[in-house]
């Protein structure tokens, strides 16, 4: 009940930030909520699934750009581009699943990292198609029953409705006996077989549904920027999401949102105060691992019942 | 009659080392077999065999009658065989319930919905609460298994094989580290253990084991050397040379 309420209050801030902060902010909260949901697809594969991955801005990279070339090339709507973005992406995460999974741990790493820097290398060379480094332009927004999504405060309701409906399903999945044996299968694997689960399904699975919400944040990323570029397909892209999951705090639900929020506010704001901005991002992240090491989510809460146990106990 | 487990002439070398030098046993349904030699006999390789956490070189193995030596774990827990682990393996930081509704849920259609919540899985945790009380946990079952004493852990490993309902249970050590109070318990428990399912186990605590078992196996060097009921391999100057040590 408790844990309701904060989330309503929560998002009732969300709903009426717009209502208080200039175009700017909204901006920025738009693009952290964007990555949330990027770095909450990782976190089901990281936090609940033990599986460390290095390769997942292919899936917001590839939905981008397929939207962008759909849309480009053959002149296709958005309610048309949209699925076909979705789809078309989730059939390559499954396929990726299929090669990544055959290894776990370090070699599942390095192979989800191969897999993107191919895509990478592809959208940088393959200049008829996706224009190089020039990336593509000339993008819309789409208007969902006729409103303009041009507007900052419209998009970023627009998003944020997205975005709670992603998480509130990927929570619905941690939660459900799928996700128990998601949890047990990277806690104690071996164990998991000897109880009749499919260990392997059960992460290829996962690693499909973590693919299509990679892609619909990518659908959003391509909306907002109105542009892609290769970079989005980079491997620093898929490190700073995966950043965001460990800051955050990994295995709970508002860690990766938490750790979105830090990642884009010191990218996007912070950089505009201070030139080496990558330092102070570093800084950061080492500063959350000594004081933190489970994620700012988590350790905030530890800190937290440690000085209410503390103070209970002086009273 | 058809034997519930049958392993034919199983084959298993590490790197030219022979774990499983053509094993040969054939257990009866309902039957308590005990397995036992020394360190290195091969004990927890053939359960590993039996279960497809290792793949044979060669033989076969039989689960009341149908070859499974080919079928991956869990398709083989879905054909009635569960195990215990010599090492304590359960979900440390869950709850005992937690940890036997795994059990339970492995062998359910429910394993593969991702959008009910668990907490909608009522039933399962009555069962979860039903088998507990088998093993004297149910006063336990909201505590994390960290919390729990190591007889209590082996109870609860006990638990969750049984919670699979199996045709043929696997216990690989399961008074291994317990007290000798521990031990009159678990032994009471696997006493306890309908005779519908065939029970195959592997034990040091040679007074314990005998008594439990109807045949006895004895393995040296991946091979079977001995096999009888207690008198036969008790009495036999191969067990006594290579078990007994007298």
């Amino acid at each position: 009940m408790k844990k309701k309420v904060w989330i309503f209050v929560f998002l009732t801030i969300l709903i009426f930030l717009p209502l208080i902060s200039g175009e700017f902010f909204v901006n920025l909260a738009s693009q952290v909520l964007i990555f949330a949901v990027f770095a909450a697809s990782i976190n089901l594969l990281l936090g609940y699934g033990g599986l460390a991955t290095l390769g997942h801005a292919s899936y917001l990279g590839v939905a981008a750009y397929c939207s962008a070339l759909l849309s480009l090339k053959l002149g296709l709507a958005h309610w048309a581009t949209a699925p076909l973005a979705l789809a078309g992406t989730t059939a390559m995460a499954a396929l990726f699943g299929l090669i990544a999974l055959r290894a776990s741990g370090l070699g599942f790493l390095m192979l989800t990292l191969a897999l993107s820097q191919v895509l990478w290398g592809t959208a940088y060379r393959w200049v008829g198609l996706t224009d190089g480094d020039n990336g593509l332009r000339g993008l819309t927004r789409p208007a969902p029953f006729g409103i303009n999504l041009d507007d900052a405060r419209a998009f970023y309701w627009f998003t944020l409705a997205v975005c709670a409906v992603s998480i509130w399903l990927m929570a619905r999945f941690v939660d459900s006996p799928f996700g128990a044996a998601l949890k047990g299968a990277r806690d104690q694997p071996r164990r998991m077989s000897a109880l009749g689960y499919d260990v392997w399904l059960v992460r290829w699975i996962t690693f499909v549904y973590a693919g299509f919400w990679g892609a619909v944040a990518g659908l959003l990323f391509v909306y907002y920027h109105k542009y892609i570029h290769p970079i989005s397909l980079s491997l620093t892209n898929s490190a700073e999401g995966l950043l965001a999951v460990i800051a955050g705090g990994s295995g709970t639900l508002a860690g990766p949102i938490a750790g979105a929020a830090i990642v884009m506010v010191l990218k996007n704001y912070v950089s505009s105060y201070i030139e080496r901005w990558n330092m102070l991002l570093g800084f950061v992240f080492v500063l959350i691992v000594v004081f933190m090491p489970e994620g700012v989510v988590p350790g905030a809460k530890r800190i937290y019942l440690r000085c209410r146990q503390r103070f209970t106990s002086r009273t | 009659m058809q034997a519930a487990l049958h392993v034919q002439d199983l084959r298993k070398a590490f790197g030219g080392l022979p774990a499983a030098n053509g094993v040969s046993l054939s257990v009866a349904p309902g039957e308590r077999r005990l397995i036992i030699g020394p360190n290195g006999a091969g004990k927890t390789t053939l359960f590993n065999l039996i279960t497809g956490d290792l793949v044979p070189d060669s033989g076969s193995i039989r689960l009341f009658g149908e070859e499974v030596s080919r079928l991956a774990t869990h398709r083989r827990v879905h054909k009635g065989l569960a195990r215990t682990f010599q090492i304590i393996t359960l979900f440390p930081k869950d709850s005992l319930e937690h940890n036997i509704v795994l059990s339970l849920l492995g062998l359910s259609k429910a394993r593969w919905n991702a959008f009910a919540s668990m907490r909608d899985s009522a039933a399962l945790y009555g069962d979860a609460q039903r088998i507990l009380a088998v093993v004297g946990l149910e006063h336990l079952a909201k505590r994390p298994v960290a919390e729990l004493a190591y007889g209590e852990k082996r109870r609860v490993e006990i638990a969750m094989a049984l919670a699979q309902k199996p045709r043929v249970l696997l216990l690989d050590e399961p008074l291994a580290g317990l007290s000798r109070e521990e031990r009159g318990s678990v032994r009471q428990l696997i006493g306890a253990i309908p005779r519908e399912v065939t029970v195959v186990m592997i034990e040091h605590d040679m007074d314990t084991a005998l008594d439990m078992a109807e045949r006895i196996t004895v393995l040296h060097y991946g091979c079977v050397i001995v096999e009888g009921n207690r008198a036969e391999v008790v009495a036999d100057p191969k067990t006594r040379e290579v078990y007994l040590g007298h």
